[in-house]
């Protein structure tokens, strides 16, 4: 028997099951992939922390940034519960052998990030996501936590409001399974990837763990916020560091001039290469004048990267580049506890709205928050299952429920193909749904989305065999992928203003009178999707 | 417009292989080709793909007998595609990597007892910068002939990160890993290089091997193949 499953085995995940391990529970991860190939390998800038190691810093001045960009959608509380824990946090991850680059002294090296006040990032060369994903990966297999490796999760098992496992495909064999739990923790990722094709994000960051969790009877916040980064590669929305603006790196249009500030946050940035991009410029990368030797020595990646997907060396030559979706702000409500709607149900990690990163994340505080919140959701969940003597009922119907599911799907028309519309759907969520948004485009968009949700029978799959069927999972996941637009579209619709990440052609400013401290809430009653704006916890 | 040939597995299917031409679009990285296959052609096709930026490791595959990260390689008229090797085909170029995995908790390739106030210079660091570099993409696994003879040989990702922690100053207990690594371990390799030669991120695990010889002899373990080698010239 488990006692705490874990979904999704990214930071947040490993941080949760390292942390009921701790305390003596049965712990399982259990992910679509294997832990080490999650969203964070992906992460490079660094994690922060208010250590002062490369000049003052304070806990204040981390929380100060923190709540200024999140743009009054930030809950006081837990950004200071977050920055007061980053300093033990980096201690632990230093003490459970994170190779952190190093000042002279031994103590861990620290750099500045966009809309920082200090060196606050600590980090381990351009791979600090994938070296900290790599340590606590290798840390949980040391405790001793169970792996459950390619499992597609299907949904949430939920009896009178209480979360009992989950169901899932073993995807070796292809059979629907279930397993039970006492508690269980999402910490399954974000939905980036709904921007199909304009993404810096690995191509499984669908938002399933969001979209089981909406149909489990949580609440869904801020869906609407979506973090674009201002330089992906123009062909393959792959990601090139911001350390290539941080370094002196310029933004050209095709008359080859300067048109913004390259330092100033994300949200700016990206938004003037919108505009450029919307007057029929195109817009490059300019780092020829830092030389090839510099390149070679700190951006090596982004070099690499360049010449294999646009067949150009920035040592010579323009990079040509769009902004592109790379973070999601919004996600599964969850209380200071990080537990969801649902009673043993926890959420951590960019899946999770837990009110830090509000309108607009930070730099490396996404890190931090899969690290920090990701443990005391581990914590909470452990506790939680250790109170529980709820006796687990038969799974037998919730098993018959999704293995007839998945048995309809095989026999769904295949008439539409669905790869197309993903194709359709992002692209219309990168041009209408994206950087700059207008009511009526939003409106269209949530028209077409309502028409492929109708669709999603007349679609399904060609590939019928049962092991290891891609096609199959890809398939649930666009419908996961079609539940989550639709709040974000929602969201989206309702907003009418303009605040961080979210903006609106009409509403260019924010509205606090109206929107000040304001989220939007997701939900469903008998299957319906529910939307409503109002202050936090207070319904 | 390239031609490709793509390696084909069903477990179900009579025959349960094949190999099957694709012609590619020209420019594209093999995963972006396998995508649009996948995509456009036939949607049966089963492989895995994730960053798309060489830094999750689900995407390593074999071309003419050599391992690369398809999302790191651009495909040649005739190129041959086909899953890593030592591991199961469960379909196509997905192959079952649980047993690989399982050589990293028999080779205890972690910080185990945390040494109290340990310092960690630049230079420790950088020492095994490259070894934690690692993405665990298991080319390395595929490209070693010891696995050929040995499967139950630790192969190289599992030595290089068991090097990477034994050399790490935070590690108090350096000998249980040491010991870990006897049996099927450093002695099994026959530091051929081949490892080296596939590894997309440049690291070297043959030298990390010949790295942990050197700490096992010094903690009083001994090269199996030398012991009878000994008693030979004894006999003189």
């Amino acid at each position: 028997m488990i006692d705490v499953l874990i979904v999704g085995g990214g930071g947040a995940g490993l941080s949760a099951a390292i942390a009921a391990k701790e305390v003596g529970m049965e712990v399982a991860v259990l992910g679509k992939t294997y832990p080490t190939r999650s969203q964070t390998s992906m992460a490079q800038g660094g994690i922060n922390a208010a250590l002062g190691n490369a000049g003052a810093d304070s806990v204040d001045a981390h929380v100060a940034d923190t709540i200024k960009s999140s743009h009054m959608l930030g809950d006081k509380e837990m950004i200071r519960r977050l920055c007061e824990k980053g300093p033990q946090a980096i201690r632990w991850l230093d003490e459970i052998g994170t190779p952190f680059s190093r000042l002279d002294d031994g103590r861990v090296a620290q750099r500045k990030l966009g809309g920082a006040s200090a060196k606050r990032a600590c980090y381990a060369q351009d791979y600090t996501g994938l070296k900290l994903l790599h340590t606590l990966h290798d840390t949980a297999l040391a405790r001793g936590v169970r792996f459950l490796n390619e499992y597609y999760m299907l949904n949430f098992i939920v009896e009178e409001n209480r979360v009992l496992g989950i169901t899932a495909i073993e995807m070796k064999s292809g059979e629907v399974k279930t397993v039970r739990s006492k508690s269980v923790v999402i910490a399954s990722g974000g939905y980036s990837g709904l921007y199909f094709g304009f993404t810096t994000n690995s191509s499984t960051s669908t938002g399933d763990g969001i979209a089981a969790a909406i149909r489990a009877g949580c609440v869904l916040s801020d869906m609407e916020f979506v973090q674009f980064h201002p330089t992906a590669l123009k062909k393959s929305g792959v990601l090139i560091s911001e350390s290539a603006r941080g370094a002196g790196g310029y933004l050209l249009n095709s008359k080859k001039e300067r048109f913004v500030d390259e330092l100033k946050p994300r949200d700016v940035v990206a938004r003037a290469i919108w505009e450029q991009i919307k007057e029929g410029e195109e817009v490059y990368l300019d780092i020829r004048h830092l030389g090839e030797a510099f390149i070679e020595q700190n951006l090596p990646q982004e070099r690499k990267l360049a010449k294999l997907y646009e067949g150009i060396d920035p040592v010579k030559e323009l990079v040509p580049i769009k902004p592109v979706a790379h973070y999601t702000m919004g996600g599964i409500e969850v209380d200071s506890t990080h537990m969801t709607k649902v009673e043993g149900l926890f959420a951590a990690g960019e899946c999770a709205n837990a009110y830090v990163h509000g309108a607009n994340r930070l730099g490396g505080n996404s890190l931090l928050e899969t690290v920090v919140f990701g443990y005391e959701a581990g914590e909470n969940a452990a506790s939680f299952a250790l109170k529980s003597n709820k006796k687990v009922p038969s799974m037998h119907t919730w098993l018959k429920r999704d293995s007839e599911f998945i048995g309809k799907i095989y026999q769904f028309a295949n008439q539409i193909d669905f790869y197309e519309k993903r194709t359709s759907l992002g692209n219309a969520f990168y041009h209408k749904v994206g950087i700059v948004r207008n009511e009526r485009d939003l409106k269209g968009v949530l028209a077409a989305v309502r028409r492929l949700h109708e669709e999603l029978p007349l679609m399904g799959i060609a590939d019928k065999s049962r092991e290891f069927n891609t096609n199959l999972v890809e398939f649930i996941e666009f419908g996961n992928m079609i539940e989550l637009a639709k709040t974000v579209l929602v969201g989206a619709i309702g907003r009418n203003e303009s605040r961080g990440a979210h903006q609106r052609e009409e509403f260019p400013d924010e509205d606090n009178e109206k929107f000040g401290g304001i989220h939007s809430f997701s939900w469903k009653e008998n299957g319906e999707l529910c939307n409503k704006f109002g202050g936090l916890r207070d319904e | 417009m390239p031609k490709i040939k793509i390696r084909r597995f069903d477990a179900k299917r009579k025959p349960q292989g094949l190999v099957q031409e694709w012609e590619v679009k020209e420019g594209s990285t093999l995963l972006e080709a396998l995508t649009f296959i996948k995509c456009e052609k036939d949607p049966s096709l089963t492989f895995r793909s994730g960053c798309r930026s060489s830094v999750c490791g689900s995407c390593a595959v074999r071309v003419n007998g050599k391992e690369v990260l398809a999302c790191a390689y651009k495909p040649q008229e005739g190129d041959l595609v086909e899953p890593r090797r030592f591991a199961k085909v469960i379909k196509d170029l997905v192959v079952d990597d649980t047993e690989a995995f399982k050589t990293l908790k028999l080779a205890k390739a972690w910080l185990g007892e945390p040494r109290e106030s340990a310092i960690v210079t630049p230079e420790d660091e950088k020492r095994t910068e490259r070894q934690s570099d690692c993405i665990l993409c298991g080319s390395c696994y595929s490209a070693c002939p010891v696995l050929e003879t040995n499967p139950a040989f630790l192969g190289p990702f599992a030595l290089t990160r068991d090097w990477r922690y034994v050399a790490d100053p935070r590690e108090n207990d350096i000998k249980s890993k040491v010991d870990a690594i006897q049996k099927n371990g450093v002695w099994d390799c026959t530091l051929c290089g081949e490892c080296t030669a596939v590894c997309p991120q440049g690291i070297d695990p043959k030298s990390d091997i010949l790295m942990l010889r050197t700490k096992s002899t010094q903690m009083g373990h001994m090269d199996p193949n030398m012991g009878s080698f000994g008693s030979f010239g004894l006999d003189f």
